[in-house]
């Protein structure tokens, strides 16, 4: 982590404590995590107490407070998406990546995550790896989209 | 860009854009919604950028990318102008023909356009084809003339028109009365008057006051707010201006989820393009109104969409709701008078202050007035989004809209409202669909979310889906919300598993009464309403699980079982050589056989058996027949 871009998204901001939301959405679409050096720079530029930081990042989904790894794969669980057979879709990127929903191949190419809804809802079931949609999702179709990101 | 000072301005700045832009220039729009891009239409845009300069056509043809017209199913969606000639499903190597064709020799290519798959007709405009043809889009129709990352297409098309009628030639008193007699209801879902929230938070004691844009579209399966506020985000803000007007207030926030990430950027943008004009700011359009607007990006919480947590997380802290004694009308973002509204509210207001509530009100129904949007989606023929009056019946939808059912297959159930919603059975069809009529029904219309389940779908299944749901977003903070979603989600994970008991549907309903009562917000209030509207119509398929330890749709994995149909077998190995566990036995002119205690029902060999033989069968609550003898399983070719 680079203690200077931290500083730089801080300083995007005004500084005070309603900012801090966007400072974390910030700081994890730039590490694509939030290092505890990072809350401890914020706490201590905003003046915000370290608990009250990790309650709110701890509560949000996009926030991850581990690092992730290369690719994101967020598979959508919407309703739309679930009528249309996204679990099957869903055991089968865990099957593939060797993975439960939530964690990280240990070479730290993907983290596998579900989402609740990418409003894609007409192309279900929907598959999104870092910002790439993947519409009309077969599990037979998994492993050729896993596979141009290996 | 110079400044717009006066309502007189505005018009001359219209005047201006439109004497620049030549009406019989061929003009290609390429809908850039997220639904499209998931089918490739970036791709479409560079080629389409790299052909018309191969053909020499650079400056004779206009090439926009737009808002999401909502016929996500046939994306990518591509449209001519002037003659308006829609085409479906556009690959990058069609664009090449399209060019030479239809823009050089003005011929239409059959095979681009909408066929009707039970007629065989063709449709070579938008509005023939009966996905639209049958709507009535006064909110989404303009999402395909607009580049939303241009203001000067808004304003073109006459926006902002209404922002400088009720800033110069009406009181916020009139706004408030041209609002409140259209009887604009609240598209989140609430359904409550729009005009009554404006007025509590004009009246209520304390300044600053606040409004609110809510695009913290949580609902799963509902897409209308992000396609506004991506393809048509002026609308949005020009209807908060006038609303901010009305209620006295000089300052706002749009809440918009960060799983939607070009609404976030196109709000940026038209928030700034409207800046360098003078609609927000000092002085707008020579006023004496200010109106500034700030961007916050919700992280990822259904709950932080519901009024008061929403605000909470404004203000940077965990977005929990409160108890609402005092309404966030009245207390709301730092206990300021705060009036949210979601997005689609918003867009109507520029509509109501032009046209007048006269004529929103000849539209829809005695208490639900205007249109609403909806996503239809789920097990139906032409997804995607559908805007009509309030008070048409759901078979128009689901039939006339949406093409009916795919496959053949027969409809079981809609179901409306997200997670707060219920089912709605067939023999409600014909229920007209606006506030009021969902709710006798014991669902409800909710943002829009609509979602086509077909005989293959198990009812007890989705409940569970949304009660699993709820349990992940519930924040915590009340026992009957926490606890009970908790033991519900026990309850249908043991009916769906194979090991529900008797009283165990008696144990829901009592479970959803407490839930109804006690729970602090609206998350856990209608929590229990997609259970206790299965239960009320599909009874039958409860018990099903329950006694007979069977699932009627084939659909919950530890109740059923795959099989070998030995007379169809083939032997082709296909169905072997994809199994993930490798269950499946048998070889080249050997009947395959599936051991049962390998498999894990993931359906593999079922999707991937060809059509021709259909060999693999799914069968629930009856024993697995015996497999075949080994002496029987050799296949002699011509034989079978």
């Amino acid at each position: 982590m680079e203690p200077v871009k931290v500083d730089e998204i801080i300083d995007k901001y005004p500084a005070q404590s309603s900012v801090l939301i966007q400072l974390l959405l910030d700081i994890q679409g730039e590490f694509s995590w939030i290092p505890r050096e990072a809350i401890q720079c914020v706490s201590e530029r905003l003046n915000i107490p370290l608990s009250q930081i990790y309650r709110v990042a701890s509560f949000y989904k996009a926030m991850s407070l581990t690092p992730r790894g290369r690719h994101v794969v967020n598979v959508c669980l919407g309703t739309a998406c679930h009528v249309r057979g996204a679990t099957r879709i869903i055991d089968k990127v865990e099957d593939s990546l060797g993975i439960k929903t939530g964690e990280t191949t240990e070479d730290m190419q993907f983290t596998l995550q579900r989402v609740n809804c990418l409003g894609c809802c007409a192309l279900g079931p929907v598959m999104l790896v870092d910002k790439d949609y993947h519409g009309k999702m077969t599990p037979a179709k998994v492993a050729a989209v896993l596979k141009d990101y290996d | 860009m110079a400044r717009v000072n006066s309502p007189k301005e505005l018009e001359g700045l219209r005047q201006q854009i439109l004497s620049e832009r030549d009406p019989n220039k061929p003009c290609i729009a390429i809908c850039a919604g997220i639904g499209c891009l998931a089918c490739g239409a970036a791709k479409v845009v560079t080629v389409f950028k790299q052909e018309v300069e191969k053909q020499g056509l650079k400056l004779d043809v206009d090439i926009k990318e737009t808002g999401c017209p909502g016929f996500c199913e046939r994306g990518p969606i591509v449209v001519i102008y002037p003659e308006e000639i829609c085409y479906l499903q556009v690959q990058p190597e069609d664009v090449p023909e399209i060019i030479s064709q239809t823009i050089k020799e003005k011929k239409v290519i059959d095979r681009l356009l909408y066929i009707d798959p039970t007629t065989g007709e063709k449709s070579t405009y938008e509005s023939e084809i009966p996905f639209y043809k049958n709507q009535h889009r006064l909110l989404i129709g303009q999402n395909i003339k607009i580049d939303p990352r241009s203001i000067d297409d808004y304003i073109a098309l006459g926006g902002y028109k209404a922002l400088a009628k009720a800033l110069c030639a009406m009181t916020p008193e009139q706004v408030m009365e041209e609002v409140d007699k259209a009887n604009l209801r609240g598209r989140g879902g609430g359904g409550f008057p729009a005009g009554a929230k404006w007025k509590t938070t004009r009246d209520a004691p304390g300044e600053p006051k606040y409004v609110i844009v809510n695009a913290d579209e949580g609902d799963p399966g509902a897409f209308m707010d992000r396609s506004l506020l991506e393809g048509n985000p002026h609308s949005v803000i020009e209807g908060l201006v006038i609303g901010a007007y009305a209620i006295g207030s000089h300052e706002g926030f749009v809440y918009v989820r960060q799983e939607y990430p070009l609404a976030v950027e196109n709000i940026n943008i038209a928030i700034k393009q409207a800046g360098e004009y003078g609609l927000l700011g000092k002085n707008i359009l020579g006023s004496g109104f200010d109106f500034v607007i700030d961007v916050h990006r919700g992280a990822g919480a259904f709950v932080s969409g519901e009024s008061s947590a929403l605000m909470t997380a404004i203000e940077g802290r965990v977005g929990e709701p409160r108890p609402k004694y005092i309404r966030t009308a009245v207390s709301g973002v730092w206990d300021k008078p705060s009036n949210l509204n979601n997005v689609e509210t918003w867009a109507n207001v520029p509509l109501i202050i032009d046209r007048g509530a006269d004529w929103f009100r000849s539209i829809g129904t005695e208490g639900s007035k205007g249109t609403k949007i909806f996503s239809l989606v789920g097990k139906v023929n032409n997804t995607g989004l559908v805007e009509v009056p309030m008070g048409v019946t759901l078979r128009s939808i689901i039939y006339d809209i949406g093409g009916g059912i795919p496959g053949g297959k027969k409809f079981k159930a809609v179901q409306t409202g997200g997670p707060s919603g219920g089912m709605i059975p067939e023999q409600y069809l014909d229920a007209s669909v606006d506030f009021d009529e969902l709710t006798k029904l014991d669902s409800m219309m909710g943002s829009g979310g609509m979602i086509v389940m077909d005989e293959d779908t198990c009812v007890v299944d989705v409940a569970r889906y949304f009660i699993d749901f709820l349990c992940d977003e519930s924040c915590g903070k009340c026992v009957p919300c926490r606890e009970g979603l908790k033991h519900m989600r026990e309850i249908l994970n043991d009916i769906v598993g194979g090991r529900g008991k008797q009283g165990d549907i008696e144990l829901l309903e009592g479970l959803s009464r407490v839930m109804k009562k006690a729970s602090l917000c609206a998350l856990g209030q209608t929590a229990p309403n997609p259970v206790l509207t299965t239960i009320n119509y599909f009874r039958d398929e409860y018990e099903a699980h329950i006694e007979e330890k069977r699932c009627p749709a084939l659909v919950c994995k530890e109740l059923i079982s795959y099989h070998i149909d030995p007379d169809k077998c083939k032997a082709c190995m296909i169905c072997g050589r994809e199994c993930p566990v490798s269950a499946i036995s048998g070889g080249k002119g050997l009947i395959h056989i599936i051991d049962q205690e390998k498999c894990t029902r993931c359906g593999t060999c079922f999707d991937v058996c060809p059509t021709r033989f259909r060999a693999v069968k799914k069968i629930s609550g009856e024993p697995v027949p015996a497999p075949v003898p080994e002496a029987e399983r050799v296949l002699v070719r011509g034989n079978k």
